[in-house]
Formats: C-alpha cells, structure tokens, sequence
C-alpha cells in the first residue's frame, strides 16, 4: 500500500517535471508574438494620439494631441471610405453565399448525383489561390480601353463602341465585387460543403417520410444545422472584406479612382503609411480595429442567439 | 422534369466553370502574342511570340522578374517553413502538458486570430525601423513564427490524430522530449504539415500589404510589388507581351502546382470547417 502510494507520488512528480516542458513549445510563438504583433499594436494606438508627420524632408512632431488625429479623420473622408468598402463587399458577398450555398446543396444531392463534381471542384476553387495583386493587374488590362474584352463585345455586337470601364463608378466597383466573388465562391462552396456532408442523413429520411419538400428541407433542417459554418464563413469574409486592398489598389493604382469612389478603408490606411503620416494612420488603425470587434462579435452574438432559438439547443 | 432540372442545373454549372476560367484563358493566349498583335483586337487563337515575349522579360532592366522571383520563392518558402514547425510545436505544447496558464495561453491565441494585420501595421513598420530591420527579407518571414490560423489548425489536427499513449511509450523508451517532437510527432501530423505549408506559402507568395510598405529597393522586391510597378508605370508605353507574361509568371506556376495537388488541398480546404 505504502509503496504504491510512493509510486503514485513518485509519478506526479515526473509528471509535472514533463509538464514544465509545455513552456518550452510555446516560446517561440509567444516572443515572436509579444514583439512583433503585441508590441506593435500597443504602439499604434499609442501613436493615434501623437500628432506625427512628414512635409516634404522635415518631420512633425510626436507631440501628444490627445483625440485631434480622429477629429481629422472624420472631418476627412473616412466614412465615404468606410462606405465603399461595405458597399463593394456587400455587392460581392450576396452572390457569393448565393451561389456557394446552391452550389453546395447541389454537389450533396442524392438526388441529382451531379457528375464530373472533382473536376468543378478544382475549377471553382482555383482563383482563391491566385495572387490577388495579379489578378487585378489582369481584370485591368482586360478591362482597359482597348482592352480583350471591349474587343470582343464590339466585335460580337453588344456595344457599338468601346465602353470606358475603369471611369465609371458603377463598372469599377462591379469589377472589384466580381473578383472578390470569384476568388471567394469556391471556397465558401467547399466549407458549406463539409458543413452539409456532416449532417446527419437520418434527419433527412425522417423528413421525407413525413413529406417535407425540397424547399421546406432546406429552410428548416439544412439551414438552422448549417448555421455554426455559415456564421464562421460570414465573419471570415467580413474580416476579410474589412480587410479589402490588393483588388481595388491595382486596379486602380492607389486612387480609388474615379473621384476615390473604389477607395476603400485600408487603401486610405495605406495612403497615410506609405507618405509616412503616423498620427493619422494610428487613428485609421484604431477605427479598423474597433469596427473588425464590433461587427464579428456582434453578428457571433445574435445569430448564435438565434440559432439556439430555432434549434432550441442549450450549447 | 427532373432531367429539366438537372440539364438547367448543369448549364449553370457549364456557365460558371466558363466564367471562372475566361480571364486565364485570354491571359494564356495574350501571353503568346506579340505587343503589335495583342493591340490589333482579341482573337481566341494562341500566337507563337511565346518564347519572345518571355526573352524580351528576361532582358528587361526595368523589370528585374528573375530576382523578384528568386525573392518570392525565397520568402514564402521560409514562410511556409518556419509557420509550420513552431505554430505545430506551439500546438504540441498546449495539447501535450499541463502547465500553468495553459487555457489563457490558449484564448489568446484564438483572440488574436480575429484581429486584422493591417492594425498594427504602423506599429510593426516602426519597430522594424528601430530594429534596423527595413528593407530586408527578413522582415516578410520571421514573423510567420506566431500564426495563429496555423496553429488553431494543428491543434485541432492533434486532438484527433496523436493519442498521448505513443509520447508516453517513447518516454518509456528513453526519449528526449524535444527529439519525440522532432522524431516522432512531426512524422506523424505529416499530412496536416503539408496542407499548412501550401496555404502558408501560397499566402505568403499573394502578400502586397506588407511587403510594399517594407521593401524599398530593386533588388528586394517581391513579385506582387513588381505587379504593382507595372500598373503604376506608364500603362500606355508598356510593352502588353510583356505585361501579359509578367502575371503569367505571378500565377501560372502556382496554378500548376494546385492542378497537381488540387485533391489534397480541397480536403485540406475542408478539413478545417467540420471541426469548427
């Protein structure tokens, strides 16, 4: 008995010696982590205080000017920006949850037994991969003046003349949202894929029994138990719509041309961090973060409220 | 009706496929075609200038594509690299021991997941500056150590494929507990490693944000920030072979690539939503 209570003791303590271990893995992602993503957070909202700027080869400041640099942000035209860059994503995002969750039930189907599924799969997924940089380097060309595309619609009679795609505020951002879409379809095709395939098919035998028609499945079986995937897809693309850059600056070459009417949240981030005007760029940051916070923990709170409610789960 | 719905069912998905593909398709085929040729209209027909066009790149001193190449694959190799072997051995640490903050350490790295980079940008730029670290390589991957995304991913791949039986035996056995992580459970998330170090290397190879903010001089820069150049020079007087080749060369290796491994990587794609 005595022994064994001594073997027992003995085990703890090595376990515990094995467990300090457990520091050692993550050291190396908590230091690279502190310095070079925790620091440097801390020091821009510290700097959205500081009046800090470049003219021409002189610098400005830091002098502390408390809330001034946000005053002057909004004074400016960040909301326009805030604007364009919720408008063109919302324009990409619709058709892209539209026709990913069609696409999706469609693959799944028992019923359709779609054909050939690995081939679209790989098609419909491939522009997520591409670089974004040059793939709207791409659409500009295409697009331009005497570009393929007016080149073909002349030629085939849609257009009498050549249409001028990157002056017109609506082409411009149909052009960005078509490329957010077609990067992004594919992907949130495949996760709500996965999402389906986990369903439990029983559910849907019981459902065709009791005579559920295809629209009614979809509504109150696919949907409400697909809603942990889609809530995780919807704040992915939001983020990453906040996130919006390398598509509008191409193709635009940084202006948000025409009249900065495609000139999004962080293209004006980048403006200010590229001309070296730190206060204001801190101040920008600041909005970024506080608008990513709001909006992601908002849209977990409430569709996951709703969730519960529909499904009546106690998660 | 049914075979109704399923042939519309299929035009769309036809339709689709032709939409997704239409603008590499006219890429390809511009990029076989000289500047004089490509000015005269589209035609759906390949040229021959293939090779010219891809000499003429080569040969242009504007456009150092060979050294941004060498850059690009430099950079995201050393991404996909140092983003997959901390981030799993940060997954080890907290999935193996039991150590004191463990849930906090755990609930940080899921709150910074949700934070965007571009944040603290300008705080990241100015430490860099005070580093010395400015316009070097080595800014764009060494922060790749702490990814987060990475991490949450092996985690999760841990927890469902590494029992804790098989440390323990190798414990048993007299093994040191780095060399069980080296030897032992590298081999055995192999599967898990590689889908990471595609997507940490495809993200890192697609990165502008960043690298056009650090990098400043010719001979560092990356290719994304050489598209970039190309669209800020004078559009008129570009050479479009040229032009055409240069987005040739930023996605048809990396389009290559994922045909060959296109299988592995939509599973991969998936993998990570089921367990959410």
């Amino acid at each position: 008995m005595a022994s064994k209570k001594e073997e027992k003791k003995e085990k703890k303590s090595k376990k515990v010696d094995y467990n300090k271990w457990g520091y050692f893995f993550i050291a190396p992602f908590f230091i690279i982590f502190i310095v070079f993503s925790l620091i440097p957070l801390i020091s821009t909202f510290v700097n959205s205080l500081y009046e800090n700027y470049r003219v021409g080869l002189m610098t400005v400041g830091p002098d502390f000017i408390g809330l001034e640099n946000f005053k002057s942000i909004f004074e400016s035209d960040i909301l326009r920006y805030i604007g364009n860059t919720a408008l063109i994503w919302v324009a990409g995002f619709i058709p892209q949850i539209v026709v990913s969750l069609l696409l999706s039930i469609w693959f799944t189907s028992t019923d359709l037994k779609i054909r050939f599924q690995q081939f679209l799969k790989t098609v419909i997924y491939m522009p997520n991969l591409i670089m974004a940089s040059a793939f709207a380097m791409l659409f500009f060309t295409l697009f331009s003046d005497n570009g393929p595309v007016n080149s073909i619609l002349v030629k085939s009679g849609f257009f009498s003349e050549n249409v001028r795609f990157l002056a017109e505020v609506g082409w411009t951002r149909t052009l960005i949202a078509t490329m957010n879409f077609l990067m992004w379809y594919g992907n949130t095709t495949i996760m709500l894929m996965a999402g389906i395939m986990s369903i439990d098919t029983s559910i849907y035998e019981a459902a065709r029994i009791d005579g559920a028609n295809p629209v009614q499945t979809f509504f109150r079986i696919t949907m409400p138990l697909l809603m942990p995937i889609f809530i995780y897809v919807l704040i992915t693309s939001l983020i990453g719509g906040i996130q919006m850059f390398d598509v509008p600056q191409i193709l635009t070459n940084g202006e948000g041309t025409p009249n900065r009417t495609s000139m999004t949240l962080i293209m004006y981030l980048n403006k200010h961090l590229a001309s070296k005007n730190y206060g204001m760029a801190g101040a920008v940051s600041v909005v970024t973060f506080i608008i990513t916070s709001v909006l992601s923990f908002s849209i977990y709170t409430t569709t996951m409220n709703k969730y519960r409610s529909m499904t009546g789960a106690k998660k | 009706m049914k075979t109704l719905i399923r042939y519309i069912i299929y035009f769309i998905l036809i339709a689709l496929v032709v939409f997704s593909l239409f603008p590499f398709f006219v890429l390809i085929i511009n990029a076989t075609r000289l500047h004089s040729e490509i000015q005269k209209g589209f035609s759906a027909l390949p040229g021959l200038a293939f090779g010219q066009n891809l000499v003429k790149l080569m040969s242009n001193d504007n456009v150092p594509i060979l050294r941004a190449l060498f850059n690009s694959v430099f950079v995201s190799s050393m991404c996909a690299i140092l983003t997959t072997y901390f981030s799993s051995m940060t997954a080890y640490g907290v999935y193996m021991y039991n150590f004191k903050g463990k849930n906090a350490a755990l609930k940080t790295i899921m709150m910074i997941m949700m934070i965007p980079t571009q944040c603290s940008t300008l705080g990241f730029l100015k430490l860099l500056s005070a580093f010395g670290l400015i316009d070097t390589l080595a800014a764009l991957y060494i922060p790749a150590i702490a990814a987060p995304v990475v991490f949450f991913y092996m985690y999760q791949a841990m927890q469902s494929t590494l029992p804790y039986s098989i440390v323990e035996a190798a414990r048993i056995d007299g093994c040191h507990e780095v060399s069980i992580f080296n030897r032992i459970v590298l081999h055995m998330m192999k599967p898990a490693i590689a889908v990471q170090a595609i997507f940490s290397f495809v993200g890192s190879w697609n990165n502008y944000f960043v690298p056009a903010l650090v990098i400043s001089s010719k001979e560092k820069k990356t290719i994304p920030i050489m598209i970039a150049q190309l669209r800020s020079a004078d559009y008129q007087k570009f050479d479009m072979g040229q032009v055409y080749m240069t987005i040739c060369i930023a996605i048809v290796p990396l389009m290559i690539v994922y045909l060959c491994l296109s299988r592995f990587i939509i599973k991969g794609v998936s993998l990570g939503a089921v367990k959410e």
